[in-house]
């Protein structure tokens, strides 16, 4: 399997009237997660879900991918 | 400034109470004569019932103000008979174009669905839409408008509601069964009836700017993430009718707004947006801040909300006048019924129910919005600036860019109004879905689905041969017609088939009803007034369409 770049968020049983639902709600509970920590602990907090995700993919190939893809265009 | 737009005064009548000085009962007042107040006033008035509205004003809205009419609102202003004026004055635009910095990140095309009537928004001015709705409202003999009446006194009783109102000649008190409090986000009868509106209060400012530009510009949506000529800020351009544009600026909640109005402050950051040649003027300016909160109940005895009286949003995504006008949509049929004495009046609870529903949604969303476009907090800035910059190359990021998700109607599925489905069907059309339109053909003339239903309780049945509804079907048909609330049956066929016994017969001759509604001969849909789907079967029975009608008007307990 090939890193997924095209929209793919979704939760099963749930039916989502307009596209952009799923993910605005992923979107609204990533920032929600960071309420009321320092700079410092949100650096911390998304580091740890970085590896919690990574683990979760597993599949090395498709981690090289995000990896570099992450990396473009940031010098 | 302005010059595109001539405001129109309505004459002030010294009201009739002011001579006779005898108090006088109506059946019901609208107060504020805004978009919302406005289309109660013609809903009510098309239902048949007199209706008094009241407005401290004598023009129109001043400035563009509300600017995007979504779809559903142009269905509902289609019913209300200024669909077309609206849609053929505002401007309809498809391409968006989102910019991070100085480049371009992305642009969609807003295609409209296919085979609906109307797109998906137009922009106008909401003066336009005043003038509109006032011009037609004008047209009913039991609409009384007065201008320059303004609300300074309420007592809601249990049998009416005593109202105070002050005009230039002097004051007066009447009686009214039922008010429609469409009085804005300032509220006064909200206000004087001591009811909290709860919620979020956001610390920033935006300056709106109407500007007439001389030079063509494309009619396009453009949306700015911290730009090189307003550093650190959004900005939104967007086109309306007579070439004016609107600009929206955010300034941050540190900003001035007296400061911020004035042109010689306002020009320059217009001139330094467009580029130096290009030549403008400027129409109309100001500063406005925004919340996103909520009465928590619509309903409050003979006294309904509605409109920003009732909820507020942010601008984003247009939800504003945009789920006003879905508001008395939804509440107009209702108090019909519960006037007439075919409905308890519990079923104005569901009004209530059903708008809190819908106004949680919008808030909802407007506020990721908000909180996309003004991220609070350095994490979610950068948040925001990773899919920003991820947005140039991968479609998922883009899905995630929020600049505004616009006005939608919601799906009312936790209605207490529905009746659950007991057959499998495909498709979104469930019970408490808002209807989507199909193209059709009646007595061959090409037309539209929506403009087949509402005002009234309708089923749609679907048959492949309207020749083959038998006489025992035909009976209840006609006896459905004649309930005290009464069924309109429609009949829905894939080919021509010329009339039916009587039947009114709507041709589905591009299959798109089948297709959107996933019907088989047999399939039968209840269709509130407000055009929500009430409940439907894949058979036709005339016991379980009067169930479902008793539900939908909660005449069941």
């Amino acid at each position: 399997m090939s890193l997924i770049l095209s929209p793919n968020f979704h939760e099963p049983g749930r039916h989502f009237f307009r596209a952009y639902g799923p993910g605005d709600e992923f979107y609204e509970a990533l920032i929600e997660m960071h309420r009321d920590l320092s700079d410092e602990q949100s650096a911390l907090v998304n580091a740890r879900l970085i590896l919690l995700l990574a683990n979760h993919i597993g599949d090395l190939s498709v981690l090289r991918d995000a990896l570099r893809i992450a990396r473009e265009g940031v010098f | 400034m302005l010059s595109t737009y001539r405001y129109p005064k309505y004459d002030y009548l010294p009201p009739p109470e002011l001579t006779s000085k005898s108090q006088r009962r109506y059946p019901l007042v609208v107060v504020g004569a805004g978009p919302v107040g406005l289309c109660a006033a013609i809903d009510l008035a098309l239902q048949g019932l007199p209706v008094l509205l009241l407005d401290e004003d004598d023009t129109v809205s001043v400035g563009s103000r509300g600017v995007c009419y979504a779809k559903r609102t142009l269905e509902i202003l289609d019913r209300l008979g200024v669909g077309d004026a609206v849609v053929s004055k505002g401007v309809s635009w498809n391409i968006g174009r989102t910019f991070y910095r100085n480049e371009e990140v992305y642009h969609f095309n807003l295609l409209p669905q296919p085979d609906h009537k109307r797109p998906g928004m137009i922009n106008l001015q909401q003066y336009y839409l005043e003038e509109y709705l006032i011009a037609r409202a004008r047209q009913f003999t039991h609409l009384d408008i007065r201008f320059k009446n303004r609300v300074v006194f309420i007592d809601p009783r249990p049998d009416g509601v005593l109202l105070h109102v002050e005009t230039p000649d002097g004051a007066y008190s009447l009686e009214a069964d039922w008010v429609i409090a469409a009085d804005g986000a300032k509220s006064s009868i909200r206000k004087m009836m001591n009811l909290d509106v709860e919620g979020k209060v956001f610390l920033d400012r935006f300056l709106i700017a109407d500007v007439v530009m001389k030079a063509d510009f494309p009619a396009e949506r453009w949306f700015w993430f911290d730009p090189p000529f307003h550093p650190g800020q959004s900005v939104l351009l967007h086109r309306q009718a007579d070439n004016v544009w609107r600009i929206d600026f955010q300034l941050g909640w540190q900003a001035d707004p007296e400061e911020e109005k004035k042109p010689e402050k306002v020009i320059p950051r217009i001139r330094a947006m467009l580029g130096d040649e290009r030549e403008f003027e400027l129409e109309w300016v100001s500063v406005y801040t925004f919340q996103c909160r909520r009465m928590s109940k619509f309903r409050h005895g003979r006294v309904l909300f509605v409109g920003d009286a009732a909820h507020q949003v942010s601008p984003f995504g247009a939800r504003g006048a945009n789920s006003g006008i879905q508001d008395t949509d939804n509440l107009c049929w209702k108090l019909k019924l519960v006037i007439d004495g075919k409905a308890p009046d519990r079923l104005l609870d569901s009004y209530s129910d059903e708008r809190i529903f819908a106004a949680d949604e919008n808030i909802m969303n407007s506020t990721r919005s908000t909180d996309f476009i003004t991220p609070k907090s350095r994490t979610s800035l950068t948040f925001r600036n990773a899919v920003l910059t991820l947005a140039r190359h991968h479609p998922f990021a883009r899905a995630l860019v929020n600049s505004g998700r616009l006005s939608v109607p919601a799906f009312l599925v936790a209605s207490t109004l529905n009746t659950p489905d007991q057959e499998s069907f495909a498709g979104e059309m469930i019970p408490g879905a808002p209807m989507d339109d199909a193209p059709l053909k009646v007595d061959g003339k090409p037309a539209w689905l929506l403009d087949q239903v509402g005002n009234r309780f309708v089923v749609l049945h679907y048959a492949a041969d309207p020749q083959q509804i038998d006489a025992t079907m035909r009976h209840e048909i006609q006896q459905l017609a004649l309930d005290a609330i009464p069924i309109e049956v429609l009949l829905v066929t894939p080919a021509a088939s010329g009339t039916a016994h009587g039947l009114r017969v709507l041709e589905d001759y591009s299959g798109r009803y089948a297709e959107r509604y996933d019907a088989r001969p047999g399939t039968t849909y209840l269709i509130r007034p407000d055009q929500h789907v009430a409940a439907r079967w894949r058979a036709f029975d005339a016991a379980s369409i009067r169930a479902a009608t008793m539900r939908a008007t909660a005449n069941l307990s």
